[in-house]
């Protein structure tokens, strides 16, 4: 199997000095799931935002082959879907099917097939009746779904889901869980939920002051570093 | 918030709605020009703009209060000018001074509330208009919001821990630290917006997801727009 991502030495410094990222060693396999785990501020958020050139600290980055710079970030950025915590961040169009289709948009689609697939994604996510309302008059697990499908719609091969599950009550959590368990892509699921890592990862791997202090499998790393707090 | 309002009006199916956004900018620039270059004597030609623009109101189904009364927020900026001028002595140059701005802030709206803005600002992008300006329109637009929503937050959380029964002073206080940290959450919002904004593809322009051709309709709509303008800036 070829490798989704390939990353060696990543480290990030926040401009008021604070050393987000300390030399990071990551590896994911094309389909392959991986949960981070790791306390508040461990680094992990910064650590995603550098796998489509959000940030951009030291080290090597390769996305499906490709070595991160200016001439592939675009190319990147439609393999590599981030699905941000909150949803009203990802949001931001008057609709939800324009917003759904403001990626196709941008990777060149004309209007049509930007549209066309918008709807098949709105579809595949269960929000087809909700084309035509505004994003932030739906309910926190709609929203979910619609983020998931303006990152979908790009048809990215990397979905990188940062805490999915926060803000949704349990029903939807599961909804969600069985919608994420069908999708094909590669995941890297920052996540605090024990159950959700579980059940959608194989791989965990742990942060701790912008390092790695453990990886491998999940349920061994969850035990290993008292990842449940029953 | 005003600008959902706005931004649910532009939604609308009426056949001002389905005009062409350039016919419709067109038509603002003409109806702006005539109001301002109409002398202050000319009082019947402000009332016939008025009726032109409760005319347009009526055609594209939107409640011509609702269009005055966020209209009529820009009259504390020109009611000074005309104040200052009405101390001049010039009692009728104030009354235009005011009348000319409220129209044009109704004129304005009726545009916005007609047309969604991905569709101005293209046309204003299809009339060269710097990339830069229009994407500093897009942005405070979208942004609105954002600090909108941050600051009701805000005040309900204030008002859940009593502020309403702070004095004066301490209101003042309060609103000074609130605006403040509205301005960090805010920035901090808008960041993680362009974030995901970038992620999906974001190159700098916002692509409309639904370009209309110009049509003869268009080009009809414009004219009349023209002549009604010219009708009344000569005429009255």
């Amino acid at each position: 199997m070829s490798r989704a991502i390939h990353i060696r030495g990543l480290r990030y410094q926040y401009p008021d000095g604070t050393q987000a990222l300390n030399g990071i060693d990551f590896h994911l396999e094309a389909g392959e799931s991986v949960a981070l785990f790791g306390a508040n501020g461990s680094g992990k958020t910064t650590f995603v935002l550098h796998l489509n050139g959000l940030l951009r600290g030291e080290g090597s980055i390769e996305i499906c082959g490709m070595p991160l710079g200016d001439a592939t970030l675009e190319q990147i950025r439609s393999k590599v879907g981030v699905v941000f915590q909150d949803s009203d961040e990802q949001l931001f169009m008057p609709t939800v099917l324009e917003d759904v289709a403001f990626g196709p948009l941008n990777l060149g689609l004309s209007p049509n097939d930007a549209l066309t697939r918008a709807r098949t994604v709105l579809k595949r996510v269960g929000m087809a009746h909700a084309l035509e309302r505004a994003p932030y008059h739906l309910s926190a697990g709609e929203k979910k779904r619609v983020a998931i499908a303006g990152v979908l719609a790009m048809d990215p091969e990397i979905l990188v889901l940062d805490e999915p599950t926060t803000f949704l009550d349990p029903p939807t959590r599961r909804d969600l869980l069985t919608l994420l368990r069908s999708l094909p892509q590669a995941k890297v699921v920052v996540t605090h939920d024990a159950n959700l890592a579980r059940a959608l990862t194989t791989r965990a791997v742990f942060f701790d002051q912008g390092r790695i202090a453990g990886e491998g499998d999940v349920i061994e790393l969850i035990q290993r570093f008292h990842w449940e707090y029953s | 918030m005003h600008h959902l309002v706005i931004d649910r009006w532009s939604r609308g199916s009426s056949s001002l709605h389905q005009r062409d956004p350039r016919a419709k900018l067109a038509a603002l620039l003409v109806f702006l020009i005539a109001l301002s270059t109409t002398p202050p004597a000319a009082q019947w030609a402000f009332a016939a703009y008025a009726v032109l623009l409760i005319l347009a109101a009526n055609r594209a189904q939107l409640p011509i209060l609702g269009l005055a009364g966020r209209a009529a927020l820009i009259l504390p900026f020109s009611a000074t000018f005309a104040l200052l001028t009405w101390w001049s002595g010039d009692s009728l140059r104030a009354l235009a001074l005011a009348e000319k701005s409220f129209l044009s802030g109704v004129a304005a709206l009726l545009l916005v509330g007609t047309t969604p803005l991905t569709g101005w600002t293209a046309a204003l992008e299809s009339w060269r208009v710097p990339r830069m300006l229009i994407l500093v329109i897009q942005f405070v637009y979208r942004y609105l919001f954002v600090v909108a929503e941050q600051a009701q937050r805000m005040r309900w959380a204030a008002v859940c821990r009593g502020s309403q029964k702070e004095s004066k002073t301490g209101g003042f206080r309060l609103a000074a630290g609130l605006i403040g940290v509205l301005f960090a959450r805010s920035w901090q919002r808008a960041d993680g917006i362009y974030h995901a904004m970038l992620s999906r593809g974001f190159r700098g322009r916002f692509v409309p997801a639904a370009p209309a051709p110009f049509r003869a309709s268009d080009a009809l709509f414009f004219s009349a727009c023209l002549a009604g303008c010219l009708a009344i800036r000569i005429l009255l």
